[in-house]
């Protein structure tokens, strides 16, 4: 088979099996011989011991988005692995590659028209004593995708921590038998670079960390968890403190204590989370407390998928506030954005004393890849700080709309923090004058914003404009490749505050909209038609979660569209 | 606290000039200047002092007080106060709260700020009612007390904050009567000297809703015995005394909740667990 620029390979097993820790492996590999790469995964709802599949896209590029299909699956066992079926698309062209000793491949795999390769893993794994299968799927594939015998030892010296030798021995026979398989090579790695292996989450808490933030309240919940566990030690280290709250309604209101003391504060968490945390957010509104909320969204309503994404949480995010509550809504659209997204909002939330959240999703978040070096720190911005004095105001009514922000501790400059509405000393106030007057303070803030080049990633031109945002614009930014000239991309970064001007001098001449999203009801297009006047003829292409868009069927809805 | 040799500051120099939404006869007031009597008498300056409460009558204080104040939102001062101290340990920080803003809607957060230990001194004014709904029924509320919203009661056995704080981990349980602003002051003091978390309920009668305690006054009185260290003991004594046995009730040694992090590497220098 000829050299491709990026190969997709799925490993798949039940819990226990070994395929996360071996697909983390191959993408280490991957990575060390030169490669970017992605690795998403995909689980069952068991706590341990459930089917899981390590989803991996080896390339000569960056990217972080999932190809149409996959050109080879292993499975360790089949044991409900073909629920994932929809979640791992194949095709003729595609190789399966499965232990005979564990039964056939599911018809809902060999449907596709793969073909199947027995590789007795097992078997072959007990003619090394203290190996596991799971080796010798890493050496396969590796072996299958052409990365070079040397790399194996190396990534497995970097995640092993017991049993080297075997695992390297077992991953040697696994790459010997790729040799008498049907190959899939990846053309030459690209020029050597200094990159980053990360996930999404840890990208977001290391932004958080870099724009400032040294205080996090955590409640765990899937997929944010990693986030958190992430900041726990790394907060420790550079001076922070992270509490673990009781609930959700506890972690976004210490988050607002911690605040209100002037620490940056951040607290992560999924949709029932961000749920309990919106009428806390509209106290960081009313009060004017600087706050980050990191929502790694996963399938809804209710518990939903609560291991697979969706972009569903972005109604709640923009509107689920009570009263007339303006606020900061920003949206990683790539892995390694999930830091520079993350880091803006605390910048945000800090200079404009607002409660600023951060869509990503489980796609994102749980995603591991190999990415570029992310662009250093452009400085901490700091939140406008009272130094106090005779009739100190820390809701006066400033052009800007932003106020001194006393800390405690400062002299002559006390107040009180109130969700009360209030008049420029913070004072409870029932009056009409003083409750438009704070209104129109807190929508000025915002107003005021500008975002800059920051608001949305816009790439290309044409006649034809793809919005969307977040995880589905990697696939879009393939699909439009595909395509040829005549489609631009719009990837919104900044949600809240719209932008609407930047958004008509971004579709200027643009004479058809597709709008792209993973939920059902079409919240982002719904939210462009309130917000923004869109040209010409408009689409929307969606679907709920937990399947990710595949660039093919964005492609596909472009080619109808110029046909049409 | 004040640097030595420097003025002290008087009980009226942490009370602002807002007037309060109380009724006439409110216990509450009472609280407020018991709040402010005690940290004249500790030697605090009113900036150095945080005052975080949720949403009720006994809430408003924060503002009534010359300290930094922060009114949030129903049931969550707790968890507020739980992250300023944490972000903040050189402030002294109060939390006040009441029956139903803390034993109700903050219930979870009374159990784990019980549990967890930080240095926070929990002051709630208990009248056993919604206040400022204008008279429903709390968790302390007698079971047979009829209102608008539970006609004939509600039938259900009050709520025994003391008795819970004391098997959630509460380390220092007191209790007080707002008819006695000295005493209230006193425990006050005492419960801020007090290292972790410290919770004083405060009896503090509600005049409009329920007129019948103004009779607390004859009914609260010293507690007899000094405080124990031994929690058996004192859940024996919580459980079974009349309810208005005044003073601290019980006070254990468990260390308070470790805070103060210090940086032993930069930001940047987390980056080398990326690089490949």
């Amino acid at each position: 088979m000829d050299a491709k620029p990026s190969v997709s390979v799925a490993l798949a097993g039940s819990g226990g099996a070994g395929v996360m820790t071996a697909g983390n492996m191959l993408l280490e590999a991957a990575a060390l011989a030169g490669y970017y790469g992605l690795m998403t995964r995909t689980s069952g709802p068991q706590i341990r011991g459930g089917e899981a599949a390590a989803m991996l896209r080896i390339s000569t590029l960056p990217g972080d988005g999932q190809d149409d299909r996959f050109q080879v699956l292993a499975a360790i066992d089949w044991q409900n692995v073909g629920r994932f079926a929809a979640e791992l698309p194949l095709g003729p062209q595609s190789l399966i590659i499965g232990d005979p000793a564990r039964g056939e491949p599911p018809e809902a795999f060999t449907a596709s028209g793969a073909r199947y390769a027995p590789v007795p893993l097992k078997a072959l794994a007990a003619e090394i004593p203290g190996a596991w299968p799971n080796m010798v799927a890493f050496g396969l594939l590796a072996g299958l995708i052409g990365l070079p015998l040397t790399v194996l030892e190396a990534a497995a010296r970097k995640s092993m921590k017991k049993g080297l030798d075997a695992g390297i021995a077992a991953a040697q026979r696994g790459f010997a038998v790729a040799a008498q398989l049907q190959a899939c090579p990846l053309q030459p790695p690209p020029a050597k670079a200094a990159r980053w292996l990360i996930t999404g989450n840890e990208a977001a808490g290391y932004g958080a960390l870099r724009g400032g933030v040294r205080f996090v309240a955590a409640y765990p919940i899937t997929p944010a968890t990693e986030l958190l566990e992430y900041l726990a030690p790394a907060l420790a280290k550079v001076g922070g403190t992270l509490v673990q709250a009781e609930d959700e309604l506890a972690s976004i209101n210490m988050a607002l204590g911690a605040s209100y003391g002037g620490v940056p504060s951040l607290t992560a968490t999924s949709g029932p989370g961000l749920s309990l945390m919106i009428e806390s957010l509209g106290l960081g509104v009313a009060a004017e407390i600087p706050v980050v909320v990191v929502d790694v969204m996963r399938t809804g309503p209710s518990t939903g998928i609560a291991t697979k994404s969706e972009q569903a949480d972005l109604g709640a995010a923009l509107y689920g506030l009570h009263g007339d509550a303006p606020h900061v809504v920003v949206a990683p659209n790539s892995l390694a954005d999930c830091l520079a997204a993350t880091e803006w909002a605390v910048q945000l939330a800090e200079s404009l004393q607002v409660p600023a959240l951060v869509l990503s999703d489980q796609y994102l978040g749980q995603a591991r890849g190999v990415v570029d070096v992310p662009p250093a720190a452009n400085g901490s911005v700091k939140r406008t700080q009272a130094q106090g004095g005779e009739g100190f105001k820390r809701y006066a009514l400033t052009p800007s709309g932003v106020s001194p922000m006393a800390i405690p501790g400062t002299p002559g400059a006390t107040y009180t923090a109130d969700g009360l509405e209030h008049n420029e000393r913070g004072t409870p106030s029932s009056q009409s004058s003083d409750h438009l007057a704070q209104m129109d303070k807190r929508a000025r803030k915002l107003a005021e914003l500008d975002p800059g080049d920051a608001w949305a990633s816009v790439e290309g031109d044409g006649d034809t404009a793809l919005v969307t945002f977040g995880s589905c614009t990697a696939p879009a930014r393939e699909a439009i490749a595909r395509h040829g000239p005549g489609v631009k991309l719009v990837s919104l970064r900044l949600l809240a505050p719209a932008q609407p001007e930047r958004l008509k001098r971004a579709l200027a001449g643009v004479k058809r909209v597709l709008v792209l999203e993973q939920n059902h009801s079409g919240q982002f297009l719904r939210y462009l038609r309130a917000e923004y006047d869109l040209p010409g003829e408009v689409k929307s292409l969606r679907r709920p979660g937990p399947l990710p868009f595949r660039p093919a069927e964005i492609h596909a809805a472009l080619g109808q569209w110029s046909r049409a | 606290m004040n640097a030595p040799g420097a003025p002290m500051l008087a009980a009226k120099d942490f009370k602002s000039d807002t007037k309060p939404v109380w009724c006439p006869g409110c216990g509450d007031f009472s609280v407020l200047s018991a709040i402010t009597k005690a940290l004249a008498a500790l030697g605090l300056k009113p900036e150095n002092v945080a005052v975080v409460s949720g949403i009720g009558c006994s809430s408003r204080i924060p503002a009534y007080t010359s300290c930094y104040g922060f009114h949030g939102v129903h049931g969550r001062a707790l968890p507020v106060a739980t992250g300023l101290k944490a972000a903040r340990p050189d402030l002294t920080v109060l939390v006040a709260s009441g029956d139903g803003d803390g034993y109700s809607i903050g219930g979870n957060h009374f159990l784990h700020a019980c549990r967890r230990n930080v240095d926070l001194t929990y002051i709630v004014m208990d009248n056993h009612v919604y206040g400022m709904t204008k008279g429903q029924p709390s968790p302390t509320t007698e079971p047979d007390w009829s209102s608008k919203l539970a006609p004939g009661g509600t039938g259900l056995k009050e709520f025994h904050p003391l008795v819970i704080a004391l098997a959630s981990g509460a380390n220092f349980i007191a209790r007080a009567y707002s008819g006695d602003p000295n005493g209230c002051a006193a425990l006050i003091e005492q419960a801020v000297r007090h290292p972790g978390f410290s919770f004083i309920e405060v009896l503090s009668p509600c005049v409009t809703f329920r007129p019948e305690q103004r009779e607390w006054k004859n009914m609260a009185h010293p507690a007899p015995v000094a405080p124990t260290d031994d929690p058996g003991r004192a859940a024996r004594r919580l459980m079974t005394d009349d309810g208005f046995n005044i003073g601290v009730l019980y006070q254990g040694h468990r260390a308070p909740y470790r805070l103060g992090n210090v940086a032993s590497q930069t930001v940047e220098a987390l980056e080398c667990q990326f690089r490949l």
